[in-house]
This record gives C-alpha cells, structure tokens and sequence, in this order.
C-alpha cells in the first residue's frame, strides 16, 4: 500500500515536473558527458569528424559560390573603378588639352598683340585695333568681319593694316563690327612704289597671284625688291610694306611683276584699322618685325683623327690595301690621279720608305686652310640683327694633280701631315670618281668643321 | 441518402486537412532542421566571410525564436540541446562537447517558460528576451568555461551588451521572417 502510493507521488511528480524533469536528465547527461572529456582528456573525434564531414561540403559549396559571384562582384567593383578612373583620366587628359590650346592661343594673341602695340607706338598714323570675327558668306569675295564699327569711329574706306603688311580696306560699317574687303580680292586694287627704284605700280590680285601692273618694261624693277604702298589710291598711307617681287619679267608693254604679300591676309587674327593715315617716307628698308632669332655658335670642330679613328685591318684585302696604301704613299702616287706615274708595287714598303726618306717629301701635298666669308645681310631685312656667317675650306690635297704640281698660293701655306693623309680613304682603281668642284677648289674633307668624315675623297 | 453523402463529405474533408496538417508539420520540422544547419554552417562560414560578423548568433535567435512561439519546454530544450550539440561538434577541438549543449538547452527551456508568460508577437519583447538571452546564454557559457574547464577568460559585459543589442536587432526581422514561414509548428 505503501509503495503504491510512492510510486504514484513519483508519478505524479514526474508528470508534473515532467519537463524540468527532462531539463534535468538532459544537462545532466551532457554534464556526464563533458566531465567525461574532460576527465579522460579524451576529444571525441567521431563526432567532429561527422559534423565536419557533414559541414565541410556545404562550406565548399559555399566556398565555390563566394569565388564565383563574390569574386566576380569584386572584379566587376573594381573594373568599375577602374573605367571610371579611365573616365576620369581621359576627361582631366582633355580638359588640359583645351586649356594648352587655349593657352596657345592666348600666347600667340599676346604675342601678335604686343607686335602690333609696338607697330602703333611706332607708326605716326592713328589706329585701331581689331579682331577679325567672320568671314564672308560669299566664297568668291575676299571680305571679313572685325569687332569693330561705327562705335570704335571705323569709317568705310578706311586702311586696314598689320605690321607686317596691308590686309584691306573697310567696305561697310555697322555700329559694332565692320567688313573689311582683302587686297587679295580681285577687285581690289593697291597703289604701291618699289623700295630703290620708286617706280609706281597698281597692284592687283586674281586667280590667288597678286601682280603689280603698269609698271613699264624700261622701269627697272629688281627680282625680291620692295613694294610699299604710294598712297596714291587715298586708303593707304604712303609707305606701308605690301610685298617683295618673287618674279620679274618684260611684258608685251608693262613688265610682269609678281608680288608676295607680306601681310598674308587671309590669315590675320588681329588687325590694325587706320583712322588717320599719314603719309610716310619709303624706308630704305622694311621696318624689322620681328625679333631676330639668337643661334647658338656651333660646337667646337673635332680633329680630323678623331674623326676618323684608323681601322686595324681586318681581311687579306684590308692588308694588300694597307700595303698599296703604303707603296703609294712612298712613291708619292696618287691612286686614280692623272699623271701620277705608275708605282712599283714589287718594292717592299719598309724599303721604298727608306728610299722616300733619304729623298724628302715628294708626294702630292696640299694645304687646308678655312676663310670665313661673312655674308651681307639682305637690304631687305634692315633692323634684323641675323648675320649669317658661313665656313668655307680651302683646299687641300689636290688628287690628281702631278707630283710637285704647283699649288695656288693660298693652298700653300699649310702642308697636310703624312699622318692626315693617311687616314684619308683611298679608293681603288676604276671606282668612280666625283669631279672636283671647281668654283671653290676645295675638297671636302680638308675643312673639319663641314667635312663629312664618310665621304669618300677623290 | 442526401445525408450519408454529406457525412462522407465532411468526413473527407476532415482527413485530408488531417493529412495536409501532417504534411505541414512534417515540412516545417523538415524546415526548421535545415534552417538550424543553415544557421550553425553560416556560423561556421560567415566570420570567414564577413569577419565583422563574429557577433550574429543564429543558431541562437532560432533556439530563442522556437522556445518562444512554441511554448513547449520540452520541445524547446530539445531543440537546444539539438542546436548547442551541433555547434559543439563543430567547436575548437580545446573545448569538450556539451558546452553549447547545455547552455542552449537552458536557454530553449527558459524561453519556453518566457514564452508563456509574455506576449512574445511584439517586438519590443522579442528585442528584450532576444538581448537577455544572449547575454545569459554568453554569461553562463563563461561561467562553464571557468568553473567545469577552468579556462580564465575574460568577460567583456561592454561587449556582450553590444553584441546582444545587435543580435536582438537582428532578430526581430528575422523572427518575423520565421513567422511568415510558420517553422514554430504552434
């Protein structure tokens, strides 16, 4: 009776506390269990080795999938930066590509602004500036646009120069620009006077020629000679440069004189619009524009050993040419000379030396020497501080030439050493020879700053 | 005859809504088994991934989620036990199995017991049990590191408070999420 009624407060115990109960019996285990480990240091590999096995697989998976998407996600991410940096790159690359084209520009309409402030200081005639805007609708007529009109006081008629030369007149005005029709139009024509002679012509252009006409055939007009406006046509002042002649030739009547403008007028960005002309004297020479440009003298001239360092010889040939050399050198032939007598090529050189040296000197020597020429200045460029100044040689080894030929007497004062000869190629015999120039009497390898070293000598 | 037929109807009825609801609570065990995997492999996996996410705790929102909303203490330890096993078996190898066991057994128990107290469908609840459990479940996981392993590690209560905060923000989307999915079985 007694045990019924335990076992029924167990069970009813149990069933009350059924879950605690489970609580229990569940923490208890997995205590059991962990003091296990613990007391027996023992790891339970089974388990781990399942759930690893088990797990791994998906983490592979997983792995696969990281590498694949997220992976690819971060390339895409990353060449998405990339072509932005491009895009980046490329925009910065071109913005400073139009701020250097407009830096340009502006350099070169500063520069172009400086010169034709400097023109308008110098010229007593009252000008204006402006800036060429447009050009004309009709391809046939030579007209453009400048920024200036009635409002700047620009009247038609009016002379529209550069400093290099004439550019047009004004044909129409309107209250802030004007149109100026060019000297290259057709029917535009120029009174100008050539610089030394003063002899009038109108000049004309057609057909993209400019000419200056009626100009008889007894005037004397010289070939690359000035023309400057006469003033005769009431636009121009007297005595703005219009051209050099690049062709003069007698006409049926008028000679036929061809004229380069100097002002280029088609291509002008900034002009000058005279507003009140004076009258000028025809210089004897065109006012200089620009700045004469500095050069550098030219580097020093290296000897004519170094230049030609002597090459040891190299094959039978270089040694049977090496031995000719030294035969004619000895005897004083000059290969593919005239005149020069037939060398004895059984001698050995040691003894035709011998033989050359108890008799002195004899073989054909020249001399070298160098006149520099300072070329005049052209007339026309009278303000222009370039002076050319060239190097011409003398000559020197006169090839060909009899032995003991007399030589000019400004090529005698120096003698060439054996040792300058010697390096000198020669060439054999029957290879083809180049004339000797007879206007300067100078071969080129004689004077060491303009001789080419490769040159082969005659 | 009318009625045989209408009894044999609703008969019918009856035991294919018995079978669907088998069905159901065979798929939702079936779900909830593969969602706790998802949970332990993405522990296992996701600090790889995202090192910044040592702090998520799944397998422990679920274990919390399902003593929660299906108020059985003893379905809910089991699952814990299920749960804290698993993530044991996949533990370093210095720690014994059962340490997870039996702090995620405790916890499905205790939420089980919460559960039934509280009206755990809002969140401010689910946010406040979510962060106190967590921080039972890291202190009593500490406590076993130091009084059955003797291991002297330190316990950042900072640390804790902030990982519970995050973990209790995670889980009201999520266990919303398990709501719609209906894994409770309640």
């Amino acid at each position: 009776m007694r045990l019924r009624v335990g076992n029924n407060a167990v069970e009813t115990l149990l069933q009350r506390y059924r879950n605690l109960s489970v609580l229990v019996v569940v923490v208890l285990a997995q205590l059991i269990y962990l003091g296990y480990q613990v007391r027996t240091n023992r790891d339970e590999r089974l388990i781990r080795v399942w759930a690893v096995t088990a797990v791994a697989p998906m983490a592979g998976i997983v792995e696969g999938i990281r590498r694949n998407t997220i992976g690819f996600l971060e390339d895409y991410f990353i060449l998405l930066d990339v072509r932005e940096q491009n895009r980046k790159l490329k925009r910065d690359n071109d913005q400073l590509r139009m701020e250097n084209v407009y830096y340009r520009n502006q350099l070169t309409t500063a520069e172009h602004a400086r010169a034709l402030t400097l023109f308008q200081a110098q010229s007593p005639s009252k000008t204006v500036a402006a800036r060429v805007i447009g050009n004309s609708t009709v391809a046939t007529a030579k007209a453009v646009f400048i920024d200036r009109g009635s409002t700047s006081a620009i009247e038609k008629g009016m002379a529209v120069v550069t400093p290099e030369g004439i550019v047009g007149k004004v044909i129409a005005v309107y209250p802030l620009v004007s149109q100026v029709l060019l000297v290259t139009d057709p029917v535009f024509k120029v009174g100008v006077e050539s610089q030394e002679g003063h002899v009038h012509g109108v000049l004309s252009c057609g057909a993209g020629k400019c000419a200056v006409e009626e100009i008889q055939n007894e005037e004397k007009v010289d070939l690359r000679e000035w023309f400057y406006t006469s003033g005769e046509d009431r636009v121009f002042p007297r005595g703005f440069p219009v051209g050099t002649a690049v062709s003069v030739q007698p006409g049926q009547g008028m000679k036929d004189v061809r004229l380069n403008l100097s002002g280029a007028p088609g291509g002008v960005g900034e002009v000058l619009v005279v507003l009140h002309g004076v009258h000028q004297e025809i210089p004897a020479a065109p006012v200089a524009t620009e700045e004469a440009a500095t050069m550098m003298t030219p580097p020093p001239a290296e000897k004519a050993d170094q230049q030609t360092p002597a090459a040891k010889p190299q094959t039978q040939a270089d040694k049977i040419l090496e031995q000719y050399q030294k035969v004619g050198e000895a005897e004083g032939h000059v290969y593919g000379g005239l005149g020069s007598n037939m060398p004895n090529f059984n001698v050995k050189p040691g003894s035709v030396t011998k033989q050359a040296g108890a008799t002195g000197p004899s073989g054909a020597t020249g001399t070298s020497g160098a006149t520099t020429v300072a070329a005049k200045a052209p007339a026309g460029a009278t303000g222009t501080t370039t002076a050319t100044s060239t190097t011409t040689s003398s000559t020197g080894t006169v090839l060909g030439a009899r032995t003991g030929a007399k030589l000019p007497s400004d090529a005698s004062a120096t003698k060439p050493s054996a040792e300058a000869t010697a390096s000198r190629p020669v060439l054999p015999l029957g290879a083809p020879r180049r004339k000797k120039d007879t206007a300067t009497q100078t071969p080129p390898r004689t004077d060491t700053t303009t001789a080419n070293p490769n040159e082969p000598q005659l | 005859m009318t009625h045989e037929a209408g009894m044999n109807e609703i008969s019918d009825e009856i035991v294919a809504q018995g079978t669907r609801e088998s069905w159901f609570d065979r798929f939702q065990v079936l779900g909830l088994i593969a969602l706790t995997l998802v949970a332990i492999v993405g522990k296992f996996y996701l600090p790889r991934l995202i090192p910044s996410a040592q702090w998520l705790e799944l397998p422990l929102l679920l274990t919390v989620y399902f003593g929660l909303m299906r108020g059985s203490q003893l379905a809910a330890l089991l699952f814990g036990a299920f749960v804290g096993l698993a993530e044991d078996s996949l533990s370093p190898a210095n720690l014994p199995i059962g340490m997870y066991g039996i702090t995620k057994t405790l916890v499905g128990y205790f939420a089980a017991s919460v559960g039934v107290s509280f009206d755990v469908e809002r969140g401010f609840i689910r946010f406040v049990l979510a962060l106190f459990f967590y921080v039972f479940h890291a202190f009593f996981y500490w406590i076993m590191r130091r009084a059955l392993l003797a291991q002297m590690v330190p316990f950042d209560v900072q640390d804790t408070l902030v990982h519970g905060g995050l973990n209790a923000l995670v889980a009201i989307p999520l266990f919303a999420l398990l709501d719609r999915m209906k894994l409770s079985g309640s």
